[in-house]
């Protein structure tokens, strides 16, 4: 056998059982989701399947009866319990190790441990089931409905959705929309009358069933005869579609709440329509369930706001939980919860496909190195045609080079997303993490994983997972405190760790928090006090204090684990965070918790850039760190040139004179204007001025490195060549902002890096 | 806004004439209210009622609530066909329970 179908075998193996893993864990929260029973399934047997081509008995010795007793699950003769997911998740390990021998090419001398583990894995397995009575049929609960008038709602979702037929559209008689109007109080002030509506319904058919009834009727004496409290729930049968029934309340929009419950059929068709969707425009839940028709734009927008009120008070508060977006759906009583359900499997399945497919392809990690060089050469080039051009105003040319810059953006930007992931695989390998160490700890912990998909360049990615590994294990170990001693705290006895990423200007931001002790800033400025980096007289604020734990002198295990016990490696975690020119911070708060957030760049070659000047230079800022420009001008804004800060609009902020500060002799070129400019810079939550004598504009950045020799310049993190050939340097903006606050802090001025903007 | 009101050893008999609509309710509401307050029986006559909205429906359904509360006798009696048409719109005339009779000018009581 070749080398090359061995490889094959174990790459593929290796992700079922990645896959079967994800599917374990989720089999112990939701154990009745056939879904996971049948991932599992799955794995054996293609496993299995593919090691007899191969010709790896011992590994289809061991996954075949593995694999039965699945199909007895799945077949619902054995229950699933956390017995047998434990039991599972051995057998995955095991099968793991198995496919390890192969990888290795020891497949011909397995190990005797090895067999007789097995055995003994497997013995457990068939064993554990004689007792077992065989369990019923997961029936699923009929979704929730509103009134007795509803019975064409109680579609149960208990058969296996993919089977479900289209049901013949033919009109029967309990076959109605239900419609669910609750008027509000100015409902009647404003002009609406709620008779009307109804009166405009029938036009759309036969009101079948209606229910009238006073919501929130005050006693008798108090009740306002001009305020509206009426509630109506209605059963229509009607052909139109949940949009022409929306419009009919129109106009009631803002002093109604509508909620719109298509009948049975319809949730047929929908589910129908879900199926043959083709899984490649398969994106969002909300839009695919708009665009089969289950709810209307109306409806979903305002079951985003609401999802975008709870995002607001979760990053207030992470303890504060989010509910996914069909959730709200179902409890709007917008949609019922199998047409939801769907349609999660469909974008699964998209994702799933669009996973498979870019696994499918798989290239040399240089050749694409190699082509994202050629494709920064090309920005280079191009910029340099567009300076000829406009050198010689050639008219003509200029609208068919604009053509060709979009297209070298548009293939810039291809060529990155080239080596773009998303995150999420790396979040997610942390459940097992997780789950194993709050076994070992007797912690009872639960990681919540959001922002999976925010995407980042492959190498940054590769380079994150040991600081974030640093990170977590730290949260888990230290941070989350045992049941006892959070029921102490008058905490819920179960922790919770959440790993989320986002985008922001430019940049990811991935965040890890937990409800934990929280650091102990006090313990921590005793040790930093006993090491001589902080002088018992020095005034530090609380961000500056967290912040210690980075330092190295703080962080050898001894040490740490004197302190509340974080900073294990944690200069480590920062220097490898620095190297990625990132950043990182801690947020704490005792018995609270501790919430780290780290900045990265999404990638490590073209960048948006920003051109100013100074003298004969030229300078790049990364244009998403570029807030806002300025004249630089006593007039406007109060300038404390001593100490080196500036008053915009109120906001206190360090500047920095770029000329000062790379030395430029006086007198040499001032620019075309004379006059200086201020670039308004931020990174993270610190902003800072940069005073430079010209602004050039935005400019495509190919970022070359600096050689070893410039490697103590600060201030400064790269180069790139401009379509004249000239050189300029790439401004390291966060090394900049933390010299101008050093700065103004040594000239004696308040801490003013830390004011939040 | 018409409103007789005719006091019958402990029945109240009240006939109203006009419409029940937003710009009647504040108006019906404190009287009907009244009427019911101080009678142990109440019978409504609701032939001269010339149109019902919403507001007009919400009264209905507030009386009758009252009535239950202090449990009192209310009768809605003789519905106009502009009453009747919303009432059967909205499919409130089995829960009010009073005796509909089609076409309301057909006697049933003495109004």
């Amino acid at each position: 056998m070749t080398d090359d179908a061995t490889q094959t075998f174990v790459q593929e193996s290796e992700e079922l059982l990645e896959q079967m893993e994800d599917a374990l864990l989720a089999m112990e929260e939701a154990p009745d989701d056939e879904e996971h029973i049948n991932s599992v399934f799955r794995a054996m047997h293609t496993i299995k399947g593919a090691a007899g081509i191969f010709g790896f008995d011992f590994i289809v010795a061991f996954t075949h009866p593995v694999e039965t007793e699945m199909d007895r699950v799945r077949s619902h003769q054995r229950p699933v319990d956390t017995e047998l997911t434990a039991l599972l998740l051995e057998c995955k390990d095991h099968t793991e190790q198995l496919v390890q021998l192969v990888a290795d090419g020891q497949q011909d001398s397995v190990p005797t441990e090895l067999n007789d583990q097995g055995a003994w894995i497997l013995s457990r397995l068939t064993q554990a089931e004689t007792d077992q009575e065989p369990a019923a049929p997961a029936g699923q609960s009929v979704p929730e409905d509103h009134t007795s008038l509803t019975p064409a709602t109680g579609h149960t979702a208990g058969e296996d959705s993919a089977c479900v037929e289209p049901e013949p559209a033919a009109p029967r008689p309990d076959d109605n929309w239900l419609i669910s109007l609750d008027f509000k109080a100015d409902a009647l002030r404003n002009g609406l009358d709620p008779m009307s509506f109804i009166r405009y319904l029938q036009r759309l058919g036969p009101l079948v069933d209606v229910f009238t009834f006073a919501h929130d009727l005050l006693p008798a004496h108090e009740m306002d005869p001009e305020s509206c409290y009426l509630s109506f729930r209605i059963a229509l049968f009607t052909s139109a579609s949940k949009q022409e029934i929306e419009a009919v309340f129109e106009f009631a929009r803002d002093d109604c709440e509508i909620r719109i419950l298509p009948p049975r059929s319809r949730q047929a068709s929908y589910l129908a329509l879900l199926d043959e969707l083709s899984e490649e425009n398969v994106s969002r839940l909300g839009e695919i369930l708009v665009t089969v028709g289950a709810i209307t734009a109306q409806e979903l927008s305002g079951a985003l706001k609401e999802q975008e009120a709870q995002i607001d008070r979760a990053t207030a508060d992470p303890s504060q939980s989010i509910k996914p977006l069909g959730q709200i759906l179902v409890d709007r009583r917008v949609i019922s919860r199998p047409v939801v359900d769907k349609a999660l499997k469909k974008q699964e399945a998209g994702r799933d496909k669009a996973g498979k497919e870019s696994q499918s392809i798989r290239v040399d990690a240089n050749r694409l190195g190699h082509l994202i060089n050629l494709v920064g050469e090309l920005v280079i080039s191009n910029a340099a045609v567009k300076l000829m051009i406009d050198k010689y105003d050639l008219q003509d040319a200029q609208e068919v080079v604009a053509g060709v810059e979009n297209l070298v953006e548009e293939i810039r930007d291809q060529a990155l997303q080239l080596r773009m992931v998303q995150i999420g695989e790396t979040f997610s390998r942390f459940r097992r993490v997780v789950r194993d160490v709050s076994k070992d700890l007797d912690k009872e912990i639960e990681l919540v994983v959001t922002g999976g998909d925010a995407e980042l360049d492959k190498t940054v990615v590769e380079k994150i997972n040991d600081p974030l590994t640093h990170l977590v294990r730290n949260s888990l170990d230290h941070g989350i405190e045992t049941p006892q001693q959070r029921e102490a705290k008058g905490k819920p006895a179960k922790g919770t760790l959440r790993l989320n990423a986002l985008h922001d200007s430019g940049h990811i931001v991935i965040q890890i928090a937990d409800d934990g002790a929280g650091l102990d800033l006090d313990r921590i400025r005793a040790k930093a006090e006993a090491n001589g980096l902080v002088q018992p007289d020095q005034v530090l604020s609380r961000r500056e204090l967290s912040r210690l734990i980075f330092e190295p002198g703080l962080s050898t295990k001894d040490q740490a684990s004197n302190l509340s016990g974080r900073g294990v490696g944690m200069d480590v975690v920062r220097r490898n965070i620095d190297a990625l020119r990132g950043s990182i911070e801690v947020d704490t708060e005792k018995d609270k918790g501790t919430l780290v957030t780290i900045q990265l760049p999404l990638t490590l070659a073209i960048i948006e850039g920003f051109m100013v000047g100074v003298a004969d230079e030229r300078y790049v800022i990364p244009l998403s760190m570029v807030e806002e420009c300025v004249e630089m001008d006593t007039q406007h804004w109060q300038i404390d040139g001593q100490r080196h800060y500036i008053n915009l609009r109120g906001d206190m902020m360090p500047y920095l004179r770029l000329r000062d500060f790379f030395e430029v002799p006086p007198g040499r070129g001032t620019g075309h204007s004379g006059r200086e400019s201020l670039v308004v810079v931020r990174f993270g939550r610190t902003r800072a001025g940069l005073v430079v004598d010209e602004l050039f504009g935005e400019l495509q950045t190919v970022i070359k490195p600096l050689g070893q020799v410039f490697g103590q310049l600060k201030g400064v993190s790269g180069a790139t060549v401009l379509g004249n050939g000239g050189i300029a340097l790439i401004l390291d903006v966060q090394g900049l902002i933390t010299l101008a606050a050093e700065r103004t802090q040594s000239a004696g001025s308040p801490d003013v890096s830390d004011c939040p903007h | 806004m018409s409103l007789q009101m005719r006091l019958n050893q402990d029945t109240c008999s009240v006939t109203l004439d006009d419409e029940m609509t937003i710009y009647t309710a504040s108006e019906i509401k404190s009287q009907l209210l009244d009427a019911l307050d101080s009678s142990r029986e109440l019978e409504i006559s609701l032939a001269g009622v010339s149109e019902l909205d919403s507001a007009g429906v919400q009264i209905i359904l507030m009386l009758r609530q009252e009535a239950r509360r202090q449990q009192k006798e209310l009768r809605f009696i003789h519905h106009s066909p502009a009453v009747l048409d919303v009432l059967d719109i909205l499919n409130l005339v089995p829960y009010l329970g009073d005796p509909v009779v089609m076409p309301a000018q057909e006697q049933h009581h003495d109004g």
